[in-house]
């Protein structure tokens, strides 16, 4: 049938950059997205972004959202259809989406699809983890940022990496007291200066610290932290109690594959990329043709090479159309290159390590 | 610990104590749970419980963790009416 030419489903940075691609190709393309907005995680994101100019550095996150929705609206002419507040509910061996909007159900045929559905965050086994005022880091960012909600007035922050973070930071300025920060391993996971901004407001990080169990009666009063040895496992009788009514996990995010394994393609299990993640080839393309991958979702790391890898797999799903794009050899080969400075830095030690694995088995 | 309070699917309300219970009962892959305790099966189709249950596995069988697989993930990932499928079963035909 093929009703549509090109869907992309999930307006992030890598959704929006695939979509941006393929209109400038000529493509007439549909661009789904569960939330009422374009932006993905970008619409939480009210810090300044890192990272060099070409990529937004020192902008934050909400308005590189906007950026992107004019650039689409200008090279859009006409051929840009957007559902938001739309979920691809299931995706079909036939190749048909489902979508769901509200209370309609209906389904797409298109020729080419590209998934960039994000992540999702992982959470951690606890006594009493399913006590109310426990949160993921993503929720307390929708919570403050978006809703304007204080989740709590004193918080534990479980894990160091970047958005831990950050999302403590984020906690203080809106007035909530994070009592410690706690990490697994040996060492904090983010960047130093986020670390340090966090110091300068007297938070303790701890490393080889975590949580042991929140208690509370209708909602969290209260947590157990306690140390672990060098096999990770907690040492009895170096717990601690923190007064808190907050426990907001921060402990990594997992590729969100749901769609691309209803549909059985390959995937393989790769720590480095967060999870499970799609099997791609170098145009992005999944084990099945037809159907891309780009951004979080292939491999959780961050919005600028989300970007970058978005309109890679825009150009290339818009060859898989046959649509012809000027100088498209060195389009393609710029950011390439672009991508390979991206990740050249030390915190990007572990995808590159990933792309390695990735590599020998291709 | 009490493994009693650490919920594992809090979809399908399943703690670690239920958990090792069906490990010692002999289930101890993803799709055999989901079979017969519905993990994986509620409203986030096992994206927070599928982590957790991998690790509870590798750290009770020492299977490499890469080697454990999750479930196959099926249509739909959110609940839909099933007046809703029919209307548009209607308008395509
Ligand atoms: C606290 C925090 C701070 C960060 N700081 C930085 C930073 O400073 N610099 C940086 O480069 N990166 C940063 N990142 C990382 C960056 O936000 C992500 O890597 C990036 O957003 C990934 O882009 P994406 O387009 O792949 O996915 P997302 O932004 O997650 O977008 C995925 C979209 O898909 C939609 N979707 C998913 N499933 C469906 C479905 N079934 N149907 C319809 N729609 C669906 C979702 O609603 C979402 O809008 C940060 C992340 C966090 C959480
Ligand atoms: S937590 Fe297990 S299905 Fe949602």
């Amino acid at each position: 049938m093929g009703t549509e030419e090109a869907v992309v489903i999930g307006a992030g940075p890598a959704g929006l950059f695939a979509a941006y691609e393929l209109l400038l190709a000529g493509a007439d393309v549909t661009l789904i997205d569960r939330a009422a907005q374009a932006g993905g995680q970008l619409v939480k994101q009210t810090h300044k972004f890192f990272g060099s100019k070409e990529h937004y550095a020192s902008i934050r996150g909400i308005d590189i959202r906007h950026r992107l929705e004019h650039a689409l609206e200008k090279n859009g002419d006409g051929r840009l259809r957007t559902l938001y507040s739309t979920t691809v509910a299931g995706f079909y061996a036939d190749g048909a989406l489902a979508c769901v909007k509200a209370e309609r159900y209906y389904r797409l045929h298109p020729e080419v699809v590209v998934v960039a559905t994000g992540a999702s965050e992982r959470t951690v086994a606890f006594a009493g983890n399913d006590l109310p005022g426990v949160y993921a880091a993503g929720a307390v960012q929708t919570l403050m940022n978006e809703q304007g909600i204080r989740p709590g007035n004193r918080a534990l922050m479980v894990g160091s990496g970047n958005i831990g973070l950050i999302v403590a930071y984020q906690l203080m300025q809106a007035g909530i007291q994070v009592e410690r920060v706690v990490e697994a391993a040996d060492e904090i996971g983010g960047y130093q200066v986020h670390a340090s901004k966090l110091r300068r407001l007297g938070v303790p990080i701890e490393t080889k610290t975590t949580i042991k169990r929140a208690f509370g009666t209708n909602q969290v009063e209260g947590a157990e932290i306690w140390r672990l040895d060098a096999k990770g496992e907690g040492i009895a009788g170096s717990e601690e109690r923190l007064t808190v009514d907050t426990v907001c996990l921060a402990v990594g995010l997992s590729p969100l594959v749901e769609l691309l394994s209803q549909l059985s393609v390959d995937t393989r299990f790769i720590p480095e990329f967060g999870g499970v993640a799609p099997v791609l080839d170098e145009t992005y393309m999944t084990s099945r043709p037809g159907v891309f991958a780009c951004g979080d979702v292939a491999n959780v790391e961050e919005a600028s090479t989300a970007m970058v890898e978005g309109r890679l797999a825009g150009i290339h799903a818009a060859g898989y159309l046959n649509r012809q794009i000027p100088r498209r050899k060195e389009k393609i080969q710029a950011l390439e290159t672009s991508l390979r400075t991206l990740r050249s830095g030390p915190a990007s030690e572990h995808v590159r390590k990933g792309l390695r694995k990735v590599g020998e088995h291709a | 610990m009490d493994k009693r309070d650490v919920i594992v699917c809090r979809c399908s309300d399943l703690t670690l104590a239920d958990l090792e219970a069906l490990f010692n009962t002999g289930y101890k892959t993803f799709e055999e749970l989901k079979r017969i305790a519905r993990i994986g099966m509620g409203p986030c189709q096992g994206t927070t419980c599928g982590p957790i249950v991998r690790s509870a596995i590798h750290r009770r069988f020492k299977e490499p963790i890469e080697r454990i697989p999750l479930h196959r993930a099926r249509p739909f990932n959110i609940g839909i009416k099933l007046g809703a499928i029919k209307e548009a079963a209607d308008d395509e035909s």
